[in-house]
């Protein structure tokens, strides 16, 4: 009996709920990470194994995400934080419902074991549930009353930037993926995500989840390709509010002081890659977050009224 | 003529001893520039020559961070948060006792009435230090994050609308914070910041913990890429904030921006309307218009703009334009000729675009910078006047129908630093000010200010907070991870 | 035009119904209590000085309704009020004369008596001053007592129960059937701003006074605290202005009760200059409720003329009240 002929998935873009090709039609072919022995010899005798080819996202693709994310933004926000809460805390369940895949794409990915694979999937989970509690609770948190001197009721209260671009971190391409999104887009932004140029696929995994959970389309927008030609059209885009450079650090071909200087003509607001000096460095993932990457896209609005009778 | 015309009530000058010429202060004394050209700073209602002030040089700058430096190493950010606090509390205490002095020397260079440099730039200034003195010892209960901890020197230059108040906005968190400071007055107005400088004599503040350093555009410069710098703080135009964040891109600098605004004033038609009248003046003729959120696109709901327009034009042809020194003075001068033709300018242009422009009529002093308190109407989104920041006494109005089209055209700026709502209704105010696109939304209020009260814009009005506890973010660091 | 009737016509009724007068009152603008108490502290800080406050002093003096209301008041007491007020210093002759002065209905007579023919008004308070319960009828007799025995003017006040059960016409009725019987006497309404507490309430009540044909809006009795302060005159005077704009007639406002200093004085004026306009700085318009005032203003204006501060030494005075 032969073997049977598998059916492959072909990868697309997640833009505004659907699932586009590039507009430009390109794809690029993704490999397998070296495992083992190959991966700490750090090279290999035998070929990388090809694991599917997928989208090449273009500038112009860059743009659609940014109008659809900039389209879902207000509604997004204007939900209630609980009911954020509840999408975001729906996601982790498909996540965990599609674990096994996760786990697979992270093996192939990231060139781990099995064991390391599936608590990367099981950190990752977690984290996204982490964050999606923090929705009906950062405002709390983060805002409060000012005991102004006079007779005014003044309160603070942090609300979402808006458009956040997204560079997902190169390397750890689920948890390091999550960790980012999930602070942007739990306070009522949208984001458009820009993947590991090299390992897209947990990515592509993730926009299913998103897809069949009841995040509203827009809300996440996850385009694979390039890192390199994509970024400068997100980092200059007047209609994005705010860049996340994480996943600069190890991006082939990109110099995030760049970004950053193009991101200063409409005073986006801007995450710095870690590392020090110019040396950008993809953070440890697995350590326990901080709130630093919500607070960092969130405005404070201060509003007084007059206490009179 | 009025029966009751007030005689002149003005202030007395004896109280400030301006120097001919004054030094940089660095590490705790006055020091001769290294080079630069000295430059004049002006009384803008008089156009006399207050004193001659230096000019930084790029070395003159690295001395200044150097002098930081030493100073945050060796001994601020060595000493206890109490120890730091009660140097606050000291100078907040002696801006109180030479308030007057103060006062009456920042109306001199500033040109603002001195009713509002007594009223409010003093008492304010006062206020920011005492409350972040406060600080200064709570830093790990004000939920910043694990373990905060200063950043190091810091470098801010100010505007010159509120010289001493924005002075107060940057140095009392930073020091409290544990950080020292490099600070730049605004060229046209130095004279508080120096005047300062022996505030912190008189406080015993450790040598270079403060340093002032003047001049103008290039001094400002050389403090942001100062490589010794570790954070920037900025209150100023959009456009040099910009330039700003280009100068520090690919750095490990921090910045806070608080930058240019064109807020809209909303008034609803069941407005309180004498108070609402009130907070229209109080929006754009506080300060000259000087001020970065200044309510200056009023937007008036289309059924009460006509009387509106009777009930504002009456209550301007009231306002006091003159003397700054003159107690009884609403309206003062326009800081500088520059501005004044900026101004001159904006409002040729809201004329040739066909608005209707309104102006008091009252008269003016022949010397000095002035400029009569200016309505346009008529006014469309698409006019230029309703577009740029003017940083004058003018306002334009427009109208609106519905709540919601009021919400899109206050939002319809590349701006967001404030906002204002005038109506009875609480629902509505709520549902506006969650609408609104601003850092900070006053409600049946306006230009108010208060040192526990963050204040700050959203999209090109800059980033950051400066005021509360949010405001001590921007100086310091956490344990930051992932 | 008879109140009733242009209040139809201002309201555009052809009836005149409580809820008729209640729409059209709470439809006034709001007053926002914080911004209104700023704005008068703003006016509050005008620094007047030299050749404008010896104007402002005299002016204010010019406006005094000089005022005894009390339990133990006596002819002789009136005599020497209104002699008072006939020559307010004896030692400078060109001092101004205080407007009127304000009595209780049944001293009138003596007050007339001794001012004579000087251009000194009598004012009398009637309508059951100060809480103004009774009946109408039990009001217009003490209103016609008044006049019949020479008042100049008839200080009323309303019934501030029917006004905060919001029983608005009422209130109308009784200024309006008042307003009938004063016949030349001029009319002021006391609101007691001290009882209606809001200053929403203060700018209706303003309003329902000018309607009912009140020619003066008054503040208070003087024995209700708080009685005159400037954030409700500042509501009053805005009253008066925007009358004016709807129907072009002019009508005075007298805050009274509380103003005891010349600088509180001066900043009364400054607010009337400013809000109502100029028109207003005179006595036909402006008057001061007040008796302890016209002492220190006269202090102040010695202070003025010999350059020394003066004392009460050199107050002439029946029962010296400076502090």
């Amino acid at each position: 009996m032969s073997a049977r002929v598998d059916v492959r998935k072909t990868y697309k873009l997640y833009i505004g709920g659907k699932f586009p090709r590039s507009e430009s039609g390109r794809s690029y072919e993704v490999y397998a990470a070296p495992t083992g022995a190959a991966a700490r010899r750090g090279s290999s005798s035998r070929p990388p194994t090809f694991l599917a080819n997928a989208a090449q996202g273009s500038r112009k693709d860059a743009r659609d995400a940014v109008v659809a994310a900039r389209k879902a933004q207000p509604g997004w926000a204007a939900a209630t934080a609980y009911n954020r809460g509840q999408v975001l805390y729906r996601v982790a369940e498909v996540m965990e419902s599609r674990r096994a895949q996760l786990v697979q794409d992270v093996r192939n990915s990231e060139g781990v074991g099995a064991a390391q694979a599936e608590a990367t999937v099981s950190a990752a989970i977690d984290r996204w549930v982490w964050y999606a509690g923090w929705s009906d609770k950062f405002t709390q948190v983060l805002g409060g009353l000012n005991p102004v001197a006079g007779p005014f009721f003044d309160i603070s209260a942090p609300e979402a930037t808006g458009v956040v671009a997204v560079l997902a971190p190169q390397a750890s391409s689920l948890l390091g993926l999550v960790s980012v999104v999930a602070p942007v887009i739990v306070s009522g932004n949208t984001a458009v995500v820009l993947t590991s140029e090299e390992r897209p696929l947990p990515a592509i995994t993730l926009a299913e989840c998103l897809a069949t959970s009841d995040v509203p389309g827009g809300v996440v927008n996850i385009i694979t390709g390039r890192t390199a030609e994509v970024t400068p059209w997100l980092a200059s885009h007047r209609d994005v509010n705010a860049i996340d450079l994480t996943g600069a650090a190890g991006a082939d071909g990109v110099d995030w002081g760049g970004l950053e200087l193009a991101a200063a003509d409409n005073l986006k607001r801007v995450r710095r890659p870690g590392g020090t000096g110019t040396e950008a460095v993809e953070p440890d993932f697995t350590a326990t977050p901080d709130l630093s990457r919500l607070t960092a896209f969130l405005e404070t609005k201060t509003v007084w009224h007059p206490k009179g009778r | 003529m009025s029966p009751f015309e007030y005689a002149p009530a003005p202030e007395s000058r004896a109280v400030v001893d301006i120097a001919s010429s004054y030094g940089l202060f660095i590490g705790g004394e006055f020091v001769e520039a290294t080079g630069g050209t000295p430059f004049k700073t002006v009384n803008p209602a008089t156009e006399e020559v207050l004193a001659e002030v230096s000019e930084a040089t790029d070395d003159d700058v690295d001395t200044a961070v150097r002098a930081a430096r030493t100073a945050y190493t060796r001994v601020w950010s060595r000493m206890s948060g109490a120890d730091r606090g009660k140097y606050l509390f000291r100078i907040a205490r002696i801006l109180q006792e030479r308030a007057r002095e103060f006062a009456v020397l920042e109306t001199l260079d500033n040109g603002k009435p001195i009713k509002e440099a007594r009223d409010v730039d003093l008492p304010l200034a006062a206020a920011h230090f005492f409350y972040h003195a406060g600080w200064a010892d709570k830093l790990d209960h004000a939920s910043l994050g694990p373990d905060p901890r200063p950043l190091g020197v810091v470098g801010q230059v100010i505007p010159w609308n509120f010289p001493l108040l924005m002075l107060s906005w940057k140095i009392a968190p930073a020091l409290a914070c544990g950080n020292t400071v490099v600070l730049k007055p605004a060229e046209t107005t130095p004279l508080t910041a120096l005047l300062f400088a022996d505030v912190c004599r008189q406080a015993d503040l450790p040598p270079g913990v403060v340093n002032i350093v003047t001049g103008a555009g290039a001094t400002g410069q050389a403090i942001v890429d100062h490589p010794g710098i570790d954070k920037l703080a900025f209150t100023g135009s959009t456009a040099v904030g910009k330039m700003i964040a280009r100068s520090i891109a690919g750095t490990r600098k921090k910045a806070t921006l608080e930058l240019g605004g064109k807020a809209a004033n909303i008034i609803f038609d069941d407005a309180p309307i004498d108070q609402a009248v009130e907070g229209i003046v109080n929006g754009i003729f506080f300060n000259q218009g000087h001020v970065c959120c200044a309510g200056s696109r009023i937007l008036v709901q289309e059924n009460i703009a006509e009387e509106l327009d009777h009930r504002l034009k009456r209550r301007l042809a009231t306002l006091r334009v003159g003397d700054p020194m003159d107690k009884n003075t609403d309206v003062g001068a326009i800081n500088s000729r520059k501005q004044l033709e900026r101004i001159e300018e904006m409002v040729a242009v809201g004329e040739a675009e066909g608005a209707e422009r309104w102006d008091s009529g009252c008269d003016l002093p022949t010397n000095g910078f002035w400029f009569r308190p200016t309505v346009f109407s008529g006014v469309s989104q698409t006019h230029r006047i309703a577009q740029e920041e003017i940083f004058g006494p003018v306002v334009s109005v427009l109208t609106f129908r519905t709540p919601a089209e009021a919400v899109a055209k206050a939002n319809n700026t590349p701006y967001g630093l404030s906002a204002g709502i005038w109506t009875e209704k609480g629902s509505r105010i709520l549902w506006m000010a969650d609408q609104l696109r601003a850092g900070v939304v006053w409600a049946n209020t306006f230009n108010k200010f208060d040192p526990s009260s963050p204040f700050g814009g959203y999209k090109e009005s800059g980033y950051g907070r400066e005021g509360g506890r949010h405001g001590l973010e921007a100086y310091v660091t956490t344990g930051g991870r992932g | 035009m008879a109140p009733s009737e242009r209040a139809r016509d201002l309201l555009g009724v052809s009836r005149l119904t409580n809820s008729a007068l209640s729409s059209w009152l709470h439809g006034l603008p709001g007053v926002d209590q914080v911004g209104c108490e700023e704005r008068a502290a703003s006016l509050a800080t005008r620094s007047i000085k030299t050749t404008s406050k010896a104007w402002a002093i005299d002016t204010a003096i010019s406006m005094i309704d000089l005022t005894t209301l009390e339990g133990a008041d006596t002819p002789g007491r009136v005599r020497g009020l209104a002699t008072k007020a006939l020559v307010p210093d004896p030692s400078d002759p060109s001092t101004p004369r205080p407007a009127a002065i304000c009595v209780y209905g049944d001293m009138v007579a003596v007050a007339k008596e001794t001012l004579g023919s000087a251009d000194i008004k009598v004012a009398a308070v009637a309508t059951a001053f100060p809480s103004g319960r009774a009946s109408l009828p039990v009001k217009l007799a003490d209103t016609k007592d008044a006049v019949a025995a020479g008042a100049d003017e008839i200080d009323m006040v309303i019934d501030r129960g029917a006004f905060l059960a919001g029983d608005y016409l009422t209130v109308f009725r009784q200024i309006a059937d008042v307003k009938a019987v004063c016949g030349d006497a001029r009319l002021k309404v006391i609101l007691e701003t001290g009882e209606l507490v809001t200053y929403d309430n203060v700018r209706r009540a303003s309003w329902l006074s000018m309607l009912a044909g009140g020619d003066f809006i008054k503040t208070s009795t003087g024995k209700v605290s708080p009685a005159a302060t400037l954030p409700v005159t500042l509501v009053m005077l805005e009253a008066v202005r925007d009358w004016r704009d709807t129907t072009g007639d002019m009508v005075g406002v007298k805050p009274a009760g509380g103003i005891r200093t010349s600088k509180d004085a001066i900043r009364f004026l400054v607010t009337v200059n400013e809000v109502a306009g100029e028109e207003w700085l005179d006595n036909h318009w402006f008057r001061f409720g007040a008796s302890s005032l016209l002492n220190d203003l006269l202090l102040q204006r010695q202070r003025l003329r010999t350059g020394a501060y003066s004392g009460a030494d050199y107050i002439a005075d029946d029962s010296p009240s400076l502090y």
